[in-house]
């Protein structure tokens, strides 16, 4: 399957249309998605914008770094027009009143926008089991979850419907669905994307970022999307200085730090022993492999679960059965809101809503809110410390493979425990990736590279040479 | 720490979710484990810490108060959106009136 550099480059040079390219990409969705429900709707303009693209080119214009390339966005980002679910029965008819600025960003830079993907509802979940629209399953095996939120996006890319798919993370919603479906997963740091029409979780910890097969694609990706923005004012101005060539394909002298917090109880040992050999691949390759401490790792996963479902419960406020949705009108005001909520909703999604509305409740904010925020500055703290030795720190992106759907759907907080290595880069708010780095009976691993604020060039510099001596990013379910 | 049907019901009222009495022990269960796994930061020193409040050191940002012009089709898609209206004009319900009267 091409990547999308090399998409690009044909549509540029004239060596095929991208008309003649969006529509394989539509014809596997037509024959694969019926079965792994990773799409919940392809645009119907598609091949229209195809075909424009095609003719500026031959018009000799600049398409642009994408120009003609297709594009999956997860259903939680709005493109005008579109129907966008956050995989949820409360915005089961909501059609999106204008782009998001990853979408124009996006469209400016070429891209064919082809689909909308399948998701965790309101990204709350670790498996894509949760969408009121179905499960997506993983292509490596069927009855196996795909990871989550940004489920239906990794598979996306994983079976070739689209070369570059776009999700949202806000404690691992990109990186352990790569992990799980063997493909390159992004969250750029905080700050970077701009999130003006991604459906909210929690705005201190949410970033949009790309799947790809190679970190080359990733990095193209995140040049395309990133940059501040006056409709986002957490974006960072000038942190979208020009990501550069890849060229180095080095990492001779790079310090790679390796947490002892990460590799300990929990964790399947196959999946150790994949990613210690990950690891063994930048030592024999020159780099300074240095075990390093985040003593206040195992407080990232608690911590978290407290701030999320806090600035959860206060951005869905907004879903009151009045402004836009579903409406279930009662006989009172309160009645209306209570009804159009509670049957709006799915389970996981009330019960984030009760956490964070008891966690911000009087007499408890203290306890748990301000006490949350005060762990993360530490959980911070401990990256700081940390990065003043090494370049980028290399961790597992999951604690096992993907698992059969079902087996944790009951249990929220086994479901939980699946984002334990990835929560503490939104916490942090430090770029995280993770990239294939093997397989254990038959199901993809992920090595997860952690990185400075706004230094996502370090992590570029350790995939791209990873990926140029290994081969796991070629295989294909 | 575990939570009494009282409380489980207290918060469903502030989050303004409906709660079945027989999602009750459910919730109790679920919410209970997982306070009780956050408990954990009870072991954190945190004494003199200050709060995070973004990664980069922003802290207030502003911009002028000025009106920036909404395009008329954004304008139309938004108002389509409403599920009750009046041509342009967006209908809500009475906030003082109860209509069980």
């Amino acid at each position: 399957m091409d990547t999308a550099i090399e998409m690009a480059r044909d549509v540029r040079e004239g060596k095929r249309s991208s008309e003649e390219i969006v529509q394989e990409c539509l014809d596997r969705i037509e024959g694969g998605n019926e079965k792994l429900n990773a799409l919940l709707g392809t645009f119907d303009d598609a091949l229209e914008r195809a075909r424009g693209i095609d003719e500026r080119r031959t018009a000799g214009e600049d398409v642009g770094p994408l120009g003609g390339v297709p594009v999956i966005l997860k259903d939680n980002m709005l493109v005008k027009g579109e129907r966008c679910t956050a995989g949820s029965r409360i915005l089961e008819n909501y059609d999106a009143p204008y782009d998001a600025t990853v979408t124009k960003r996006l469209r400016a830079a070429g891209a064919v926008l082809i689909g909308r993907s399948n998701c965790d509802e309101f990204a709350m979940g670790s498996s894509t089991e949760n969408s009121h629209y179905g499960p997506t399953r993983n292509p490596w095996d069927t009855d196996r979850v795909p990871g989550g939120s940004s489920g239906g996006s990794a598979v996306a890319v994983a079976t070739g419907f689209a070369p570059l798919a776009f999700g949202s993370d806000t404690g691992g919603s990109i990186r352990q669905p790569a992990s799980l479906c063997g493909v390159v997963g992004l969250k750029p740091t905080y700050g970077r994307v701009s999130r003006h029409g991604l459906v909210a979780l929690a705005s201190s910890l949410d970033q949009i970022g790309p799947f790809a097969r190679t970190v080359e694609d990733a990095a193209l990706a995140l040049e395309v999307i990133q940059g501040d923005d006056p409709l986002d004012a957490t974006t960072v101005a000038g942190a979208d200085a020009s990501i550069p060539e890849l060229l180095e394909r080095d990492v001779k002298g790079m310090r790679v730090g390796v947490p002892k917090e990460y590799f300990l109880e929990g964790m399947d040992e196959d999946v150790r022993r994949t990613v210690m050999d990950a690891i063994a691949v930048y030592e024999k390759a020159g780099a300074n492999i240095v075990e390093i401490s985040l003593p206040n790792a195992p407080y990232a996963l608690a911590s978290y679960y407290v701030v999320m479902p806090s600035e959860a419960c206060s951005n869905l406020g907004r879903f009151d059965g009045i402004r836009f949705g579903y409406s279930s009108e009662g006989s009172t005001l309160l009645e209306t809101y209570e009804r159009s909520r509670g049957e709006g909703f799915g389970p996981e999604v009330r019960r984030r809503i009760m956490l964070g509305t008891f966690a911000l409740s009087k007499g408890y904010a203290d306890a748990f809110y301000r006490k949350a925020l005060k762990a993360r500055t530490l959980i911070k703290r401990d990256f700081d410390d940390a990065f003043k030795d090494v370049d980028v720190i290399a961790t597992p992106t999951s604690p096992s493979v993907a698992w059969p759907i079902g087996e944790k759907f009951n249990d929220p907080l086994a479901m939980y425990l699946a984002d334990i290595y990835t929560v503490s880069a939104n916490m942090a708010t430090i770029p995280g990736m993770s990239i294939p780095c093997g397989f254990v009976n038959e199901l993809p691993v992920g090595l997860q590279l952690l990185g400075r604020t706004f230094d996502e060039y370090a992590l570029f510099r350790a995939g791209a040479y990873y990926q140029s001596v290994t081969d796991w990013h070629t295989r294909t379910p | 720490m575990s939570l009494t049907n009282e409380e489980i019901l207290h918060i469903a009222t502030l989050a303004r979710l409906r709660v079945e009495p027989e999602d009750l022990p459910r919730y109790a269960e679920q919410l209970g484990s997982i306070l009780e796994y956050v408990a954990k930061l009870d072991e954190l020193e945190i004494d003199g810490v200050t709060e995070l409040a973004h990664g980069a050191g922003l802290t207030n940002v502003f911009r002028q108060d000025t009106i920036a012009p909404v395009e008329a089709d954004v304008r139309h898609r938004v108002i389509a959106a409403f599920p009750h209206r009046e041509g342009d004009l967006l209908e809500v319900p009475a906030v003082f009136v109860d209509r069980t009267e």
